[in-house]
């Protein structure tokens, strides 16, 4: 298998917090990666800077063997080969589902209308929201914003997908309906770069996992040893944090 | 009240509704673009014109539309700059106008969320295309009703426009008076007039703002 994304050696600097110190990482096409780790350990600053939404001091990013770097003035190229879903799934609230899933395959790739609209109602259908295609963002549930946001990522064709933390403000019977679509995805060979807290959901759809924490990674494994075998003390307590007992 | 009368006034009235809505509107055209301009560089700190537009926006905020137009209209000939009384009322009102758009529209560019912003940069988009298909579309509608009230405003505003001898609505009913004293008649039809001049924007006014707000915030 060939790499996807290659990461060198990045670091990020916010002013002296040091949030990225050396971070090496390399995705094949077709491989899901699972990132964990306490919160502020860098793994949301790590997925935004792949896609140069934040500018790295230091290292390389390369995707397909091009280096992304915000002087880069193919950004726009770049951004297109990566999908992301955020948190708050960022709708656009001025704009019906069909709307958001078309806008930027409309304006950013100039393509056929007709052709993505209908590319956007089969991929609606797929995720079961068909019915909501002329509603707006805030007619839907967050579960059901999450999966628009989801499909419209996959619109522009991304070879990866990075999706952080997308289910951490939803409620809990809401967190399946987008992770099986997730799962889904998986299923069928998509590149993804995944950040979440479901450490159950994680285990079941990544081919590795990696624990991230004081902005290095810590830990990398496929999930059984991860989870089963944790070898470092600090994921250790990192997992034991998830697990309750009654004394 | 003598019928008569209102209907001798009504022509004059009629002409002045005519000066009046053109200037008015042309002046509302002229202060959207002001504000546009002004608040797009102000919300994005952009270096020399944001300050200057801050300059502006505090200086035409806080004189009144009268001394303005003095300026304009006694001042710019001064310098050579011969102005004839209409372009002064538009550009008077387009100005003043302009710095109250300006913060309804900032306002409104600083409501919408910057992940809104990365989250169309990440979907490919150009950091123009990001602004004209999703921040400026969305502030205006938040920004909606702040610029209907603008709108209604400085169409009220052109009443000060007499000052400067325009034949607008407020100078015909203070000449009528002035000549024969049928104070009832000239003011009822003056306030007639604003009303229909108005009533209309603050109907279309309410029924932009129920639609587009509505189908972004629900309310």
């Amino acid at each position: 298998m060939s790499k996807v994304l290659e990461i060198k050696e990045i670091t990020k600097n916010y002013e002296d917090i040091n949030v990225l110190d050396g971070v090496s990482l390399s995705v094949e096409y077709g491989e899901v990666v699972v990132i964990v780790g306490p919160s502020g350990c860098g793994k949301s600053t790590l997925l935004r800077c792949l896609n140069a939404l934040e500018k790295i001091d230091d290292g390389e990013i390369l995707l397909d063997g091009e280096l992304i770097n915000p002087g880069n003035n193919n950004l726009s190229r770049v951004r297109q080969k990566i999908g992301m879903v955020f948190q708050s799934y960022e709708l656009f609230p001025h704009k019906t589902v069909l709307q958001n899933l078309t806008l930027a395959p409309l304006h950013v790739k100039k393509a056929d209308k007709r052709e993505t609209e209908k590319e956007a109602l089969m991929l609606l259908e797929r995720v079961g929201l068909l019915s909501k295609k002329d509603s707006y963002p805030r007619q839907l549930s967050g579960g059901q914003k999450q999966r628009v946001a989801i499909i419209r990522a996959l619109m522009m064709h991304p070879e990866v997908l990075l999706l952080d933390e997308i289910t951490a403000a939803l409620d809990p019977e809401m967190v399946r309906e987008v992770l099986d679509v997730v799962l889904s995805l998986a299923k069928e060979g998509r590149t993804m770069l995944i950040v979440t807290h479901e450490l159950s959901f994680a285990r079941a759809v990544a081919d590795r996992m990696i624990f991230i924490d004081g902005g290095r990674i810590v830990e990398e494994a496929p999930p059984s040893d991860f989870f089963e075998k944790p070898k470092s003390d600090r994921l250790r307590k990192f997992l034991d944090s998830f697990s309750y007992e009654k004394e | 009240m003598n019928v008569d009368v209102l209907y001798s006034y009504f022509p004059k009235y009629a002409e002045a509704f005519i000066l009046t809505v053109k200037i008015g509107w042309l002046g509302i055209v002229l202060a959207l673009v002001i504000g546009i301009f002004s608040a797009f560089v102000t919300h994005f700190k952009i270096p020399v014109l944001g300050k200057i537009a801050g300059a502006y926006v505090e200086l035409f905020r806080n004189t009144p539309l009268l001394v303005q137009l003095f300026f304009i209209y006694f001042g710019l000939p001064k310098i050579g700059l011969s102005i004839s009384a209409e372009s002064c009322g538009i550009l008077g009102l387009g100005l003043l106008g302009g710095s109250y758009m300006s913060e309804a529209i900032r306002s409104g560019l600083d409501a919408v969320s910057k992940l809104q912003t990365q989250t169309a940069l990440a979907l490919g988009m150009t950091r123009l295309q990001v602004f004209l298909f999703v921040i400026f579309p969305e502030a205006v509608t938040l920004s909606l009703p702040a610029i209907i009230a603008n709108v209604i405003f400085l169409l009220k505003e052109t009443s000060v426009f007499s000052a400067i001898s325009l034949m607008d609505l407020m100078f015909t009913a203070k000449d009528l008076i002035g000549l024969y004293y049928d104070t009832t008649e000239a003011l009822f039809l003056l306030v007639m007039f604003y009303i229909v001049m108005l009533l209309p924007v603050s109907i279309l006014g309410s029924y932009a703002e129920k639609k587009y707000r509505y189908r972004m915030l629900g309310q």
